[in-house]
């Protein structure tokens, strides 16, 4: 056979010059910068030019957030033992939730009956406010860390079953008719094309789950707070003192936490499934 | 053609019927063998069960009626789309085959090269299917069948989708393909220059349901030049098979 002459130019990108990566680096970054800059600027000036000087505590200037909740020694130790504790329990709850997510969506997708079995307790499950069940959860799993890990399995476990059973059912047919030409068993269309196929649809979800497992543990934490204080807990103490700098110094850094996770699942997916995934235009 | 190669036909339908379960009838008394050295193939009308009979033919589906005769272990077969693995390279993609066959790594890896450098995609391999165009693709999916060794190859409208000049090179290629490996080809297509460029012998396919309702012999001598699509007598026999063609689909 000829060799190919068509179409050589899908293959062969042009490589982009140090010009225009600079300049889509200051595309990605001066628009979030002027924002950020602006919510400053309102922030000072709802504190200093909205608020009397009596209700100030309200929203405290940033700088003295950052003087008071950060530069701090000892509360910026507290600060960071609670945040890691509360780490913990977001990373052993998505750890749970992505074993449990996986085994349950796998099942799933091998048979409809259990699909059909499955899959609305999941839903009810999904659906179920989490303050409703906070006391059941306390009256079966104590107020410790087992009590916020399961707060945290709770909400963050959805999103992993969903997409990934989404992601296991999305190989084309004809893909799957080349398997059975070929007389592959279930384990080896298993392996070979329903999991490659459902990674993209996989990293969805987890990156959707490492953000709520954040949330499930500082919510988790809210509640049962024996043991080690973690960022609920001491958002709820800031608060009960009128502590605004802390207070604020917490809520950024549970954000952060959010970020750094969803962030670092982002870049974990494109190491996977960049090079082959059409449609791969995470930002991370 | 060589006379020992027809001794025993390599693909047979015996009184092919099928009836879908919703009722629609798709085939009706579809018989004919297939030796290797010969190239069939089936023009029709869109939906008139071509597809369906390749389907029976690979033991996709099972027919309501009629039997046939295929040694299915290393049978070629090429879908409408190339459906490549979107995560795996060109010789990755290539290689799944032998794979699920349980052929060893380093066999493999010699069909792999040989499969890829017959379709002419040497210097590709580590290309992702999302880099490839249609005609590369098709090519690669080509290429994955080719490293089964196939005594029977089915195709079914493999070069639809890609444009007309593509589409050409890939008949040419096709039948040098044919020549050199030797294979039994059945091809389904709508185009009936494609199928009298390519084709030993076409078949025309009525409507619903689909039946055998005229056969050419095709006499030009392989390997066949692009330039053959220009002669006389090439339009005629296209004319001849679309005079048929019409006359099914009414």
């Amino acid at each position: 056979m000829s060799t190919v002459t068509e179409n050589e130019e899908t293959s062969s990108k042009t490589i982009p010059g140090q010009p225009t990566r600079m300049r889509r680096y200051v595309a990605a970054f001066v628009p979030p910068v002027i924002l950020g800059a602006a919510v400053i600027g309102l922030w000072y000036y709802i504190t200093f030019g909205v608020l009397a000087e009596k209700r100030r505590f309200l929203l405290r200037p940033i700088h003295s957030v950052i003087d008071v909740g950060f530069l701090d020694g000892d509360n910026r130790s507290e600060s960071l033992n609670a945040l890691w504790s509360s780490t913990e329990v977001a990373l052993i709850g998505l750890s749970i939730s992505i074993g449990l997510g996986f085994v349950l969506a796998i099942l799933m997708s091998q048979a409809k009956f259990l699909e059909r079995a499955i899959f609305p307790y999941m839903v009810t499950l999904q659906a179920i406010p989490i303050l409703a069940i906070v006391p059941l959860i306390s009256f079966w799993f104590g107020t410790g860390q087992t009590s916020r890990v399961v707060v945290c399995v709770i909400i963050s476990l959805f999103p992993i079953i969903v997409n990934t059973l989404f992601g296991l059912q999305s190989a084309e047919k004809g893909m799957h008719d080349l398997f059975t030409l070929h007389h592959a068993n279930r384990f080896t269309r298993l392996r070979k094309l329903m999991f490659p196929a459902a990674l993209p649809a996989i990293f969805a979800g987890l990156r959707i789950s490492a953000g709520l497992s954040v949330i499930g543990a500082i919510v988790g934490d809210f509640f049962f707070g024996k043991g080690e204080a973690g960022i609920g807990q001491m958002l709820k103490k800031h608060a009960n003192r009128l502590q605004g700098e802390e207070l604020l110094a917490c809520v950024i850094l549970s954000s952060a936490l959010g970020v750094i996770v969803f962030w670092l699942f982002g870049v974990i997916q494109n190491k996977a499934v960049g090079r082959w995934h059409e449609a791969n235009s995470a930002t991370t | 053609m060589n006379t020992d190669l027809n001794t025993s036909s390599s693909l047979s339908f015996d009184d092919i019927g099928m009836i879908f379960p919703d009722g629609t009838e798709a085939l009706r008394n579809i018989s004919f063998e297939l030796s290797r050295g010969e190239f069939v193939t089936i023009v029709g009308p869109s939906g008139c069960g071509k597809s369906t009979l390749l389907k029976i033919a690979s033991g996709l589906l099972e027919p309501t009626n009629g039997s046939v005769e295929v040694d299915r272990e290393r049978l070629g077969y090429v879908f409408q789309d190339a459906t490549l693995l979107p995560w795996r390279t060109v010789s990755k993609n290539v290689e799944l085959l032998a794979e699920l066959h349980g052929t060893d790594s380093q066999e493999r890896k010699r069909l792999v090269e040989e499969s890829i450098e017959l379709v002419g995609l040497t210097g590709f391999e580590d290309h992702y299917p999302k880099s490839l165009s249609g005609g590369m693709k098709m090519r690669c999916s080509l290429a994955r069948s080719l490293t089964l060794k196939p005594p029977v190859f089915l195709f079914d409208e493999p070069f639809g989708a890609v444009d007309e000049i593509t589409r050409e090179h890939l008949n040419e290629e096709t039948q040098q393909l044919f020549k050199q490996e030797g294979f039994a080809g059945l091809f389904i297509t709508h185009s009936i220059s494609e199928a009298v460029f390519m084709s030993t012998k076409v078949l025309v396919m009525s409507a619903r349901p689909g039946r055998i309702v005229a056969e050419f012999d095709i006499p030009f001598e392989y390997p066949r030049k692009p330039d053959l699509r220009f002669s006389a007598d090439f339009a005629e026999l296209c004319g001849k098979v679309s005079v048929e063609l019409r006359g099914s689909h009414s």
